[in-house]
This record gives structure tokens, C-alpha cells and sequence, in this order.
């Protein structure tokens, strides 16, 4: 059946069933890449969007539970301030290794940053652990969002 | 390219459209054949410079996350002497009769390419100075460049390289053998932290890797295989699958067994993965049984014991009386080692894009190790491999599985079959369940001090898989590693067990395990010596520079060096808490040599904190990128760690039981303790930084648990019931 879906302030339409997962629909119906899958069971994160600003893991949520929600991909979350501080902090730490679970990170990460501020380490690991990274960037990932926060990083 | 389309190969020497300049020259190889084909295989073609000025360089290895399409376009830049803002890279084709072999793998791509790419780099700055030169009527000698335009001071006349290139184009290409190379003093480039060219992209989302790849008409595909690796196809619901909406076909595959080909399989085929993998759930696929149906972990383990209590197959090496040095021992001590299979578990799972039409095949992989995925595909499908073209996509996450091409040829099998490009992605639990795992291994080890605190002799017992006397992939150990020729008494003997299951290499292939067996029995002789860790290290290690000949020569001195600064660094020695410990290990792989300390914090109820961690390396006089060198060397660490405390899969009845990351562990953030890392600059040229930081991790960490705690972790993963104090 055709569902429309409000992506990136953007409304768009897909024919799927409705048990499809957001993450299929988004890559295989919308053409939107950025979500990544990983492990299709909510442990990997690499699929993360935000649905109405919580990051959310879209391998594991139907279509069908979505209604008027508003999702943000990796590739609409620079254009909030948050998204865009993230994005950049994870540029000038130059977080990457193969980059393939970023995407998922970067999400998560603005998420914390939206709801809380300052974010301690504690913060940060609660809410990042839900994302692997196989290469092992964390500790640039921690430092990227100490830096999008404007919080010093100790060596 | 085969069909000769793309840009840099069309012609030997050519002026593209647009007006940009092709430099292309034929590259000695190592041996310093003057011809193309010589040892090292012919290169060519890796820089263009647009009348912009905006230059090309392409990067000729495949990119996995280890950062190689910056760090070697990189070499080029610095010796043509362009600022690396001018600077776009270009991802080739797999094309070894241009670009010699395109591979990740072995952290070779630096000591391959250290010296030939900057030549490349070099030769191109000699002919934009000679274009300039001929044009101003002076001696090219009498010029110089900088930031991509040549100057000369006596005329005070300067032309940007884009002004130039259609001239330098026409220039005879120099011995890139004799070709000037910079002071390294001199360097902008080299030596600078650079970020990933594909940062931006990264950040923002764009479609980069294999997963990504779209193609007009292009179907996508899921692949079952059996449980029990390589078992045929007995039978399948085929028309339950077809009958799930948007499934185009789903057929069997009859396959082979050679494990790193094309299995047996069933193929669902649809408009979208979903609504494929919702038509495999109706196969109720049924598997004809097999000879390895029975095999499991546990089975392999007690064969193992056995192995070891009987005559060895074989004596890899046997210096001086191990037996007699034990009997004369003041101390000796026994232990039985062993490791599990691990997954490499890539966060991108295997998947291909395929295209067979027409008798020619298009090919979209990330993968590490293109070229054996050409001839793969054309000895099972019976093509030419000149009638094949592979685009080398960005790979999330390597590690080594990436080195076979199984995803390549089903993805080709199965495009041929339905008649259109498919994409071809493995579900997580056909990745985890179809790996080529680094082999499980069982090492019963034998040693002896002498009241001095010396080692007087190492038996090690190795129990490998393996079959007829060769090691499985990835399963062997070379008769020449440490500690072997730095000790008088040293005896390796190795037995053998046939598995079945598909193994190879896993980052930093033999040393991940082999470091943590070796540096940890170290450990227990330290202890048994009443000695330091670190003291009795720097003693076994000796007072020569280097011990045995090139090329399999242990440089001992750099060794001596890093192990002496880790401990410096991590303030070994100083006094802690009870329940903490400092563990140290060293290791020598891939040209690298390695030293690293860990502090661990374990509770009463076992669990391990990792406090920090220290690493003292030494990979030759120039860091190329600090950036990527430090994103490696902490990624290594953190992967090792990851694996030592968490990973495993077990085999039972012939099938890994593991399938996700429910039920195999990967380190998270909130685990990763602080890295610190030092380089000691030696006199010795660059050389790799993807694996050489693994190997020692483990083994500090079993050491600083065994400082912690008094108990010696024997067994990976560690098991840390054991090391509870209520």
C-alpha cells in the first residue's frame, strides 16, 4: 500500500508493505543511501535516523508505524545547527576509518547534543553505545563531541 | 578498463577532452626494469593537471577504511610539488597491466610504494620544468617549483603546472630510476596530518560504498547458504518464494566446493531486498548431507589435547637440547594455550553488484583484493577476464575478508541468470556464518629459567588445522618466530587436525594470535624467573641490533627501544591499587615493532576496566599521515582488545552458532579506554600501520590481568568468571 512519508521536510510517497522496514523503504523505494544496514536487529546502529528527534534504528521499525512522524536522514541532519556542529566536528577530527557506521554515529550523536548540551562521558557513553563502530573510532567520536560542544577534550 | 574508455589508459600519451593533460610514463619496477612488466609489474598514468590547475592523482589500491586513497596520492603530491589543496583523487579501475597489483592487504601498500610513487610524483615535476624551461629558451637546472608553478629567478618568469601540462605532455619521460627526489626536510605534504579526501562525503551521507551502488534496471538479490559449509542444495520452496509480491525469480545454484568459490545456494531475486529476503523465508531450504556435518569447537579442542600427548607430525625447528635444558632448569613451567575461531564482521555486509551482459561482465565490489575476484569469475562462469571490469567501491570495513571474492562471483552467477544487474548483500547472519574465520589454535608450551633469570629453553607444541601437512589458510607459524635464534635451546613442533572450515587471514594474520601465546608465556617465565616483565624482556631481546639475516632479520635494537619507551611512557613500575595491574607485550609484524602496555582495573565481580593504554612504535623514519597513522595504531588496539575480551564462534555440527552481534560482541564506546601513542623515528624506511599495532594488545592485556589479579589468562576470549575475587 502507499504510504507518505515526511523525510528531510520532504514528502514522499511509497508503495511498500506496510511491515517493510524504514530502512528498505528509505534505501530501496527513496533512494536515500545514507542509513546504513548492518545488522537488521537494532544492535549495530548503522541505520540510525531521527523520527521526530529520537534517534531511532530504522531497520526494525515497519513503515506502517510511522503516520505523520517527521524522519531526518544523515542527509537532511546538517540542516538543523546541532547536525551541522556535529557534522563538522567529525570533519576537523577527521573521525572516519571506513566511514560506513558515520552516518549512524553522527545521528546519534546530534540527538545527545540536542537534548543535552554539555554531554559528561557518562552521557556520551549511554547514549552512543548503541552504535558500533567495527573500526574502533571511539575515541575520536568522543573527542568530535566534546568539540561540537564546546567542551575541552583531555589528552 | 578492458575496453579501453577510461581517461588515464585510453593512450600512452594523450590530451583529454577539455584540454587537460595526461601524464602517463611507464614506471620502473622495483628490481628497476626500464620496461613495463619488469619485477613489481608496470605502472603508470596517475596524474593529470587541468589548465585550472586543479590536479588529478589517481589512487590506485582499494579503499576499506585504512585510508589509502589519501595517504598515496599523497607521495605523488609531495614530489610533483603541488599544494594538497590542488589536489582531486581519482579511485582507478582494477587494471594490473597498468597499475601493477591493486590489493589491501599485509599493510604492504606502504613499503610497495613509498619510493616508486613519490618517482611518479618526482617525474612529473621534471617534465613541467623542462616544458617551461624549452619555452623560456634557459636550462631547466637554472628553474625551480613550488605550490604547482615553476619558476625562474633569473628572468623572474613563472607558469602554473595547468599552463604547462599541455607542453610537458610532449617532454621525454625521465629514468625515474635517477629522478630527483626532495630533502625530506623539504616536506609539505609528507609528514602532515591530511583528513580522508572522502571525509565530506562521509559526514553528509553521499552514497560511497559497495551497498550503495545503483545501476538503471538493477535488481536485488539475497543468496542462502548452508549451515554446514559448502553442503548441496537437497531441495527448496521455490514457488512459495516466487509467490511473495515483487520477487522476480528464486532458483538453485548447484555451486562447487572449493570454499572460496562459488557454493552451493539458493537465490531469491526481487525489486527490492526486502521483499527478497521475504521470499527466502519461504524456501525451507533443505541441505544434503555432508562429511564436516559433525565437526565442532569442542571436538577440535579434545583432539587437540590428544595431539599434543602423541609424537609431533612434524619439527619445525629444534636448536640446542630443549629436553635436557629443562631437566636443568632451576624453574620450568607448562601451559596450554588456545584461541577460537573469530569473524572478522565487517560492518558493511559482503555484497556485490553485478552486471553480465552480452558476454562481458561489469563488476561493482568492495573488495580488497580485486584481480583473483576477475579470474575467480571468469574461470566459473567461462568468460575471458579481459571481458571483465571491476570497479573497486569503498568497502566498509576490511580486516582481511575482503581478500576473497565469494560475494563476487554469486552476484555475477546470479545477474547472468535472471538476465540484469543485481545487487547482491548478505544478511548479517550470512556474513557472520560464511566468513573465513581466523583459525582456532592450540599451542602446549614447555619452558625453563635459570637462577640468573634467563630462558634455557621453549618447547612449544603447536596444534594447527590443517591437512597433509600444510596449514589451513591463515592456521601455519613460521619456524623463524620469536622467540626462536634468541635462544640457545628452541624446539617448534607442529600437529595437524582437518576441519573444513573455511579460514584466512583476519588483520594481522598469525601474530593476533600467535603474540598473545608467545608474549604471555613470556609473562609466566618473568614471574617464574622472579624477574621484572619489562627487565626480562629487554634481556631476552639481547644487545645485538639485529638478529638473523634479511629478509626474515628481527631487529631487535628497534624493539629493545619501543619496549624501553612504552614502559617509560606508562610509568612502569609505579604503585597501584589492588584489583589493577600493568601488563606489557611487544611484537614484531608487517615490518612493524610494536611495544604496548596496558592498565587494567578488574572488579570483585571479574570484570575488566580498561584504564589506558600506551603504544611505542616504530614504522621507519616518516609518519606519511599523522591523522590516518594514529587512527590506525587506535584501531588496532581497540579491535584486538575487542576481540581478547568478547569474540568467538563456535562451531557445531559442522556450522558457526553465532550470527549477530546479539551473540557476537563488538567493543563499544563505552569500553574504549584512552590511547596513548608514541612513534620513535628511526633511520629505516616507512613501512605499514593496518595491522602491526594488533598483535601486542592482546597479550598486555592478559598481562596487566595477571598483574591485576594473579590469574593467568590461558584461553581467549578471557573469561572473566575466572576472575572474580567473592
Amino acid at each position: 500500500m502507499a504510504f507518505k512519508l515526511n523525510v528531510n521536510g520532504k514528502t514522499l510517497s511509497a508503495d511498500v508493505d506496510g511491515d517493510t522496514p524504514l530502512l528498505w523503504v528509505l534505501r530501496d523505494t527513496l533512494g536515500i543511501l545514507g542509513p546504513k544496514y548492518g545488522c537488521g536487529i537494532a544492535q549495530c546502529g548503522a541505520c540510525t535516523v531521527h523520527v521526530d528527534g529520537a534517534p531511532v534504528r530504522s531497520c526494525s521499525m515497519p513503515v506502517e508505524s510511522l503516520g505523520a512522524a517527521k524522519i531526518v536522514t544523515i542527509e537532511g541532519v546538517g540542516d538543523s545547527a546541532v547536525g551541522k556542529k556535529v557534522q563538522a566536528a567529525w570533519t576537523e577530527l577527521d573521525v572516519a576509518q571506513c566511514g560506513y557506521c558515520q552516518a549512524g554515529q553522527i545521528m546519534s550523536a546530534t540527538a545527545l547534543l540536542t537534548a543535552k548540551a554539555k554531554p559528561t562521558d557518562a552521557d556520551i557513553d549511554e547514549a552512543m553505545s548503541g552504535n558500533i563502530c567495527r573500526c574502533a573510532t571511539y575515541t575520536r567520536i568522543r573527542a568530535a563531541i566534546k568539540l561540537a560542544s564546546g567542551q575541552k577534550t583531555e589528552a | 578498463m578492458a575496453d579501453g574508455s577510461h581517461p588515464f589508459i585510453a593512450s600512452r600519451r594523450g590530451v583529454l577532452a577539455g584540454g587537460g593533460l595526461l601524464l602517463s610514463f611507464t614506471v620502473a619496477g622495483k628490481a628497476g626494469a626500464a620496461e613495463a612488466g619488469g619485477a613489481g609489474g608496470a605502472l603508470n598514468a596517475y596524474v593529470r593537471v587541468a589548465p585550472d590547475n586543479l590536479v588529478t592523482i589517481v589512487a590506485k589500491n582499494p579503499e576499506v577504511g585504512q585510508g589509502i586513497k589519501t595517504m598515496l596520492p599523497m607521495l605523488i603530491a609531495e614530489e610533483l610539488d603541488v599544494d594538497w589543496d590542488s589536489v582531486r583523487t581519482e579511485q582507478a579501475l582494477n587494471d594490473p597491466t597498468v597499475y601493477g597489483r591493486q590489493f589491501a592487504g599485509g599493510s604492504m601498500a606502504t613499503p610497495l610504494h613509498w619510493d616508486e610513487l613519490r618517482r611518479v610524483g618526482a617525474a612529473a615535476r621534471v617534465m613541467l620544468i623542462a616544458a617551461a624551461a624549452q619555452g623560456w629558451g634557459v636550462p631547466a637546472s637554472e628553474c625551480t617549483t613550488a605550490s604547482g608553478v615553476v619558476h625562474h629567478a633569473g628572468s623572474k618568469r613563472k607558469a602554473t603546472y595547468g599552463a604547462l601540462a599541455g607542453k610537458a605532455a610532449g617532454v621525454p619521460v625521465p629514468d625515474l630510476k635517477t629522478v630527483p627526489l626532495k630533502d625530506p626536510k623539504d616536506y609539505k605534504i609528507i609528514g602532515h596530518a591530511k583528513r580522508q579526501v572522502d571525509t565530506a562525503a562521509i559526514v553528509t551521507g553521499k552514497p560511497l560504498f559497495g551497498i550503495d551502488v545503483t545501476v538503471p534496471g538493477m535488481l536485488y538479490a539475497t543468496y542462502e547458504k548452508a549451515p554446514v559449509f559448502a553442503a548441496k542444495v537437497a531441495g527448496a520452496d521455490l514457488a512459495a518464494a516466487k509467490a511473495v509480491k515483487g520477487v522476480r525469480d528464486a532458483f538453485v545454484v548447484e555451486g562447487g566446493t572449493v570454499l572460496d568459490g562459488l557454493l552451493p545456494g539458493v537465490a531469491v531475486v526481487a525489486d527490492s531486498w526486502w521483499a527478497a529476503r521475504k521470499g527466502r523465508d519461504q524456501l525451507n531450504t533443505r541441505w544434503a548431507d555432508h562429511p564436516t556435518a559433525k565437526q565442532s569447537s569442542a571436538a577440535f579442542a579434545a583432539q587437540a589435547v590428544e595431539l599434543s600427548k602423541a609424537a609431533p607430525q612434524k619439527t619445525e625447528r629444534n636448536d640446542g637440547d630443549v629436553a635436557a635444558a629443562l631437566k636443568g632448569a632451576s624453574k620450568t613451567v607448562e601451559a596450554a594455550y588456545a584461541y577460537p575461531f573469530i569473524s572478522h564482521a565487517n560492518l558493511e555486509p559482503q555484497n556485490c553488484t553485478a552486471h553480465f551482459k552480452d558476454g562481458k561482465i561489469e563488476i561493482w565490489a568492495p573488495t580488497q583484493n580485486p584481480e583473483p575476484g576477475r579470474q575467480l569469475v571468469a574461470k566459473t562462469l567461462g568468460v575471458a577476464p579481459e571481458a571483465i571490469t571491476i570497479h573497486m567501491i569503498r568497502g566498509g570495513g576490511g580486516f582481511g575478508r575482503r581478500l576473497m571474492n565469494d560475494y563476487m562471483v554469486e552476484a555475477v552467477w546470479i545477474s547472468k541468470q535472471v538476465g540484469a544487474p543485481v545487487k547482491l548483500l548478505w544478511t548479517r547472519e550470512d556474513d557472520m556464518r560464511h566468513d573465513f574465520y581466523r583459525p582456532a589454535g592450540w599451542h602446549f608450551l614447555k619452558g625453563g629459567v635459570n637462577a640468573a633469570g634467563d630462558i634455557v629453553g621453549w618447547h612449544d607444541h603447536f596444534v594447527t588445522l590443517g591437512e597433509n601437512g600444510v596449514a589451513a589458510r591463515s592456521a601455519g607459524m613460521g619456524a623463524t618466530e620469536f622467540p626462536a635464534r634468541f635462544l640457545t635451546n628452541y624446539r617448534y613442533d607442529l600437529s595437524m587436525m582437518a576441519a573444513g572450515i573455511p579460514t584466512g587471514p583476519l588483520r594481522a594474520p598469525g601474530s593476533n594470535a600467535i603474540a598473545f601465546v608467545v608474549q604471555s608465556f613470556i609473562d609466566e617465565l618473568a614471574h617464574a624467573a622472579g624477574a621484572d616483565p619489562v627487565a626480562f624482556r629487554l634481556k631476552l631481546l639481547g644487545d645485538k641490533p639485529m638478529v638473523g639475516d634479511p629478509p626474515s632479520g628481527y631487529a631487535a635494537g628497534r624493539m629493545a627501544a619501543v619496549v624501553k619507551l612504552a614502559a617509560e611512557k606508562s610509568g612502569w613500575g609505579r604503585k597501584l591499587p589492588k584489583g589493577s595491574g600493568l601488563g606489557i607485550a611487544f611484537h614484531y609484524s608487517h615490518l612493524g615493532y610494536f611495544a604496548e602496555v596496558v592498565e587494567v582495573a578488574v572488579a570483585p565481580d571479574g570484570a575488566v576496566k580498561l584504564v589506558k593504554v600506551w603504544v611505542a612504535a616504530d614504522v621507519g623514519r616518516h609518519v606519511i599521515n599523522p591523522f590516518g597513522a594514529l587512527n590506525q595504531v587506535e584501531g588496532s588496539v581497540l579491535d584486538g582488545l575487542s576481540g581478547a575480551l568478547h569474540q568467538k564462534i563456535t562451531i557445531e555440527n559442522g556450522a558457526a552458532v553465532e550470527g549477530n552481534f546479539g551473540d557476537y560482541q563488538l567493543m563499544r564506546i563505552n569500553e574504549a579506554p584512552p590511547i596513548e601513542t608514541h612513534f620513535i623515528k628511526s633511520d629505516n624506511s616507512p613501512t605499514g600501520l593496518g595491522e602491526p599495532a594488533l598483535p601486542p594488545i592482546i597479550p598486555a592485556l592478559c598481562n596487566a590481568i595477571f598483574a591485576a589479579t594473579g590469574k593467568r589468562i590461558r584461553q581467549l576470549p578471557v573469561d572473566t568468571a575466572l576472575l572474580k575475587s567473592v
